[in-house]
């Protein structure tokens, strides 16, 4: 057996992030390999690594025993690496011949592009692969499964011998799952090599001859797929201790609240439309009563970020309702939910959190400027104030006020966060990803927190990708896969194994 | 009024904005803001003015004016790829840039602070009505040709990928920089020549005679959505409601300063997308760091 | 893209001198710009076989160095404030104002109006406020436009003011040219009211130039919109909103009503601008006035970085070259300094991420 790929002891980092720390990577020749690790791992860097897009700060690449460490992107083209992106490299306004010709046009004797020739090469190409598609198609025009078929025939176009995948079902329904993973299979019978980055255990399973799990930046294991199974994937994956302190009642604190008639939130048949005319969001019910924490689990992508976005006001509803405290918020701004009683802690604390070039001070008043505020103009003792009392309290270094929200580590930022959204007279808050990019320190106060908000006969609706938080702070758990709800346990029925079956698609039930 | 008059009239008037159009649909196809075709146009008018003064040769001039905009077209180019300046901010700077430096050797070469000397120019057959100008019919020509690149030549498709989709074209090894660079290039020398024809035909340069054509050019790019044929139709357009007005001097149907607004206000309403939207390229004004 | 999930789950650290590192980011660019200036300058000047040294000291005593000069400079500076204070009000907001030119003129022109339709021998103290509200409201309809069809339609207003720059002004002129003007010229008749006193009827040093109590109302606007800016909760929105509007949107922030008040009140400050020339100088409203003090004001604003302060300091230096140019001009033709304000313009704009790239990867080296 060829050695396809072998990458040893690659170091990457972008500014002080460290995204690959002593990665290795061993690929043979007409295997499908699955690399797998969660969000922020490091496959995507290892990858466009390999595919020249970035280079290395240390470490050997080598492809069909060449080294190869620090090309090009045209040179890994050539020498045969084919990279499909997650997030399509195609140009919405061309057609299907356009997209896959170029960078490589083919030309007439004068000047002109052979339209023609391009679109012959590519029902040849579209019959000896089975991936059918007409060439004068414009992409904008294309499914999802369609257009990531023309992703792979651009690879192949370009002589690809090793193809690297990166989370490619991510968007596709299990239909077109099931199409390409026989067109995957054809390749790997045809003498190519391909790299899946995934982190769909059941894909993993059924596809991968070999896998490679990644965490924190570092390879911990390179396993045999069929001397594995999906259990001691995951767990090889996540491996973290992280102490909790899963159903302590803590002692709640005191703070002047107006009442409310505290009836939490309620989720009736929410559907939510996606890119594509699909629904991210389909026909999901529930509630979260007061003084309870549901939490939803689920591998990224199967419909949360959209689900909370809609619950918080920043994404419009196709159908159903969304009710705060028994009053419906549906079409309502984003600024009524807040006063029927909505926080929302965001999963990208950069983009919707903060405003990185604000003070800390600043921060923690994002969204109650009219509560500090007289008469239209801001009363800065006030927010100096409440600035000094939450930096004490949630404990945010450094313990400046004035410094530039930019300045703070990623666990500090999301601590101005929490104590925004928690300082706020609300009765249900919305916590996603709520300690993502966190150090330890950090993700248990933030649990702390919630169990605090909880012990306040708060409704908090809590979504996750690390199940282990889920677990310990959950009272009820929903896993969400495809934007449904595949079940609705109690957290007492619920283990790992269970709800992962449920994560992956394998179990399927009836959500309660 | 004579139709005949009308069209040829109308067409003399359009040759500089279909020159600067043409180059315009190039640049902001590939993804740069082009509010310089008005700098362009100016200094090639007055490049050729130089040119021709100095040789008595207008193809000389036109030559000087092909450089000159190939020259201004760079500065654009650098400071909006290589330093990612803001590129309206660039366009307003390479604008004033541009009357600046042909006041300043307007001064020094001409010794005067309005006008330079007259110099010869194309044509000049009253019977032929301009049409013996070769610089009407290369105006008249721009337009097909850039169809012509952008369409069906490999250069014109990097173009569009850069201009829609940058991150897709770098991932299949197209510099998406060289191609603005070219694009960038061609504008320059494209509107030079708008202004080349305004200065030969006038056979003379004027202080900032260029007058605000360069964007009556960039309202056929957006009118015309980004599209060289159909913006070439617009310039045609523009060049009609000008021609109308002053061929109607006496009868005051319409006063000068309503038919002057025509294009800008055709522009908003194409923006604004009452008569269907006009959609930029998606990358416009982006550069990548 | 793929960096910030993989910026998730390790620190970040960042230098604990915030106000050091915004003021090198701040301030660099124009301080860049200026050296830059300086040495196209000397450039031009050797072309003209002068000595460079010879022609600044000229430049500067024919503008700081006599009364009459200074008169000049505080007047041009006057406009180029307000015109400034505009478009910078709009950049914070996110939104690019290129209409200062027929905001501007809108404002004149309807400060023009009132002059005459205001009875002879109205106290200013009445005539001034009433000028100046309708000059704003003038220049505000003109900045409403791009702000509605942007809120509304997603249409960018770069193009908008720039094609309404040229619908305005050809309106304004069609009112001058065909009903208002005095004949043989393009402009009103004089004004009845509203006369605004010079500088010189103040201090007789200043005889002859044109700067006039509008100064006063610059720098009273500047500090205005400073207050408005960074202690009104008004302006804490419109900031958040242009740095970073998911994050305004998430706060609740209604983004569409910020962007309407934004481009409005600039407007609206572009318009009162219109007085300096209208009461203060010539006290009739003349066809092109304006004359690229809108477009200039886009430089001033990002000379002066966007900030009020920055604004007033950065539309006296370059109402310092418009009138040192004049100074010069026995020895360079003052057509220089139109050349240096492009120069000028281009290197701030290009040194502004220049010096923010250098600046943040020697932070992050010395940080990793």
């Amino acid at each position: 057996m060829t050695e396809a790929i072998r990458m040893d002891g690659v170091e990457k980092s972008f500014g002080s992030v460290k995204a690959n720390r002593s990665a290795s990577l061993e690929v043979m020749k007409g295997e499908i390999h699955a690399l797998v690790g969660e969000n922020g791992a490091g496959k995507s860097t290892l990858m466009r690594i390999l595919g020249g897009l970035i280079k290395p700060d240390a470490g050997k690449v080598e492809v069909f025993g060449k080294d190869v460490t620090g090309w090009s992107t045209s040179e890994a083209i050539s020498a045969g690496i084919g990279i499909v992106h997650q997030h399509f490299m195609l140009v919405p306004t061309l057609t299907v011949a356009e997209n896959l010709v170029l960078g490589c046009e083919p030309k007439t004797r004068f000047v002109m592009m052979n339209y023609a020739r391009a679109a012959d090469d590519v029902r040849e190409l579209s019959n000896s692969t089975g991936l059918v598609i007409a060439p004068d198609r414009l992409v904008s025009d294309l499914s999802v499964g369609e257009a990531q078929r023309v992703e792979i025939l651009k690879v192949l176009f370009r002589g690809a011998k090793i193809l690297v995948l990166d989370e490619p079902t991510a968007v596709l329904s299990p239909p077109e799952v099931r199409e390409l993973w026989a067109v995957l299979r054809r390749l790997r019978d045809n003498g190519d090599t391909i790299v899946l980055i995934t982190h769909r255990l059941d894909e993993v399973v059924e596809l991968s001859d070999t896998i490679t799990v990644m965490r924190a930046g570092q390879t911990v294991a390179r396993l045999k797929t069929s001397q594995t199974n999906p259990s001691e994937i995951a767990r090889l994956m996540v491996g973290r201790e992280v102490s909790l302190s899963a159903g302590k009642r803590v002692h709640p604190t005191t703070r002047p609240e107006s009442p409310r008639p505290n009836q939490g939130l309620e989720v009736r048949n929410l559907a939510v439309m996606g890119s594509r005319g699909i629904r991210v969001v389909d026909g999901v019910s529930f509630s979260v009563k007061p003084g309870e924490i549901l939490g939803i689990a689920g591998v990224e992508g199967n419909g949360q970020t959209e689900l909370i976005e809609a619950i918080a006001g920043l994404r419009t509803v196709f159908a159903g309702d969304v009710l705060i405290d028994g009053l419906d918020v549906t079409r309502r701004s984003v600024a009524r939910r807040h006063d029927a009683g909505l926080s929302h802690i965001p999963e990208d604390r950069h983009r919707r959190g903060l405003i990185l070039e604000y003070t800390v001070g600043d921060n923690l008043i994002l969204g109650l400027e009219r509560a500090f505020s007289k008469r239209g103009i801001i009363d800065r003792d006030q927010v100096m104030d409440n600035a000094q009392r939450e930096i004490s309290s949630f404990d945010i270094r450094p313990p400046n006020p004035v410094l530039a929200a930019r300045a703070l580590s990623g666990g500090n930022q999301q601590k101005v966060v929490v104590a925004r959204e928690m300082g706020r007279d609300f009765s249900v808050l919305l916590a996603s990803q709520p300690t993502r990019g966190v150090d330890v320190g950090a993700i248990e106060f933030i649990h702390q927190q919630l169990l605090d908000a909880r012990a306040r006969e708060k409704a908090i609706l809590l979504v996750s990708a690390e199940l282990n938080e889920v677990l310990a702070l959950s009272d009820r758990i929903a896993v969400m896969y495809r934007g449904k709800f595949a079940v609705v346990m109690p957290s007492s029925e619920a283990t790992e194994e269970s709800l992962g079956e449920y994560m992956i698609g394998t179990r399927k039930g009836s959500a309660a | 009024m004579n139709p005949i008059s009308f069209i040829t009239q109308m067409i003399r008037i359009a040759v500089p904005y279909l020159f600067a159009a043409s180059g315009g649909v190039v640049a902001e196809r590939a993804g740069i803001v082009s509010l310089t075709l008005e700098g362009f146009m100016l200094t090639g008018a007055f490049a050729a003015v130089v040119g021709t003064n100095y040789t008595g040769n207008p193809w000389i001039g036109v030559l000087a004016g092909m450089i000159g905009g190939l020259i201004f077209g760079a500065i654009h180019a650098i400071a909006s790829i290589r330093y990612r300046a803001d590129q309206v901010v660039v366009g307003v700077a390479i604008n004033l840039l541009a009357i600046g430096v042909t006041r300043f050797f307007l001064k020094l070469f001409f010794a005067s602070s309005s006008n330079s000397p007259r110099v010869a120019g194309f044509g000049g057959n009253i019977k032929a009505a301009g049409f013996d100008n070769p610089l009407l019919w290369l105006g008249l020509l721009s337009a097909p040709v850039v169809a012509f690149v952008i369409y069906k030549t490999p250069f014109g498709l990097r173009v569009r990928a850069a201009g829609e989709h940058p991150d897709a074209a770098e991932s299949v090894g197209v510099s998406v920089n060289r191609v603005r660079y070219v694009a960038v290039a061609i504008s320059g020398v494209l509107a030079a020549l708008g202004g080349v024809y305004l200065a030969l035909d006038q056979h003379q340069f004027t202080d900032q005679m260029t007058a605000g054509r360069g964007f009556i050019a960039i309202s056929a790019v957006i009118f015309g959505r980004w599209d060289p044929v159909r913006a070439a139709f617009a310039c045609l357009l523009f060049a009609a409601a000008e021609t109308f007005q002053i061929q109607l001097q006496g009868n005051h149907a319409i006063p000068s300063q309503f038919v002057e607004m025509i294009p800008y206000v055709l522009t908003i309403v194409a923006l604004a997308g009452v008569v269907g939207r006009a959609v930029p390229p998606a990358a416009l004004g982006k550069v990548e760091a | 893209m793929t960096e910030s999930s993989l910026a998730a789950g390790t620190q970040r650290t960042f230098s604990a001198t915030p106000w050091r590192e915004r003021a090198e980011e701040a301030l660099l660019p124009p301080f860049v710009a200026l050296l830059v200036a300086l040495v196209c300058g000397d450039l031009l000047i050797l072309s003209y076989g002068q000595s460079p040294a010879n022609v600044y000291r000229l430049l500067l005593e024919g503008t700081w160095g006599n009364a009459y000069g200074f008169g000049q400079v505080l007047y041009k500076a006057t406009t180029l404030a307000f015109t400034g204070l505009a478009v910078s009000f709009g950049l914070r907001a996110g939104l690019f104002n290129i209409g200062g030119e027929s905001q501007l003129a809108a404002g004149g022109f309807a400060a023009a109006l009132i002059g005459l339709a205001l009875p002879i021998g109205t106290p200013l103290i009445l005539a001034l406020p009433i000028c100046i509200v309708l000059a704003g409201a003038a220049g505000g309809v003109v900045g409403a436009v791009p702000g509605y069809l942007k809120t509304r339609f997603g249409a960018h207003e770069v193009i908008v003011t720039i094609m309404l720059n040229f619908i305005v002004l050809a309106l304004l002129n069609w009112f001058i040219a065909g009903h208002l003007h005095v004949p043989e010229t393009l402009h009103t008749p004089e004004i009845h009211a509203g006369f605004l006193p010079r500088l010189a009827d103040l201090d007789a040093d200043f005889h002859g130039s044109a700067a006039n109590l509008a100064l006063i109302v610059a720098i009273v606007a500047a500090g205005a919109v400073w207050f408005y800016l960074f202690r009104a909760r008004g302006g804490y929105e419109l900031r958040a909103v242009g740095l970073q509007p998911d994050a305004a949107e998430y706060g609740g922030i209604s983004v569409g009503r910020v962007w309407m008040r934004a481009m409005t009140w600039s407007g609206v400050i572009a318009g009162i601008g219109g007085i300096n020339y209208v009461l203060g100088y010539k006290h009739y409203y003349e066809d092109g006035f304006a004359s690229g003090a809108g477009f200039l004001g886009i430089a001033v604003a990002l000379v002066g970085r966007n900030h009020p302060f920055g604004v007033l300091i950065a539309a006296f230096f370059f109402a310092t070259l418009s009138q040192g140019g004049l100074a010069i001009h026995a020895f360079v033709p003052k057509q220089m300094m139109d050349v240096l304000q492009g120069v000028v313009i281009l290197a701030v704009a290009m040194a502004v991420p220049e010096v923010r790239s250098i600046l943040r990867s020697a932070r992050r080296r010395s940080d990793a």
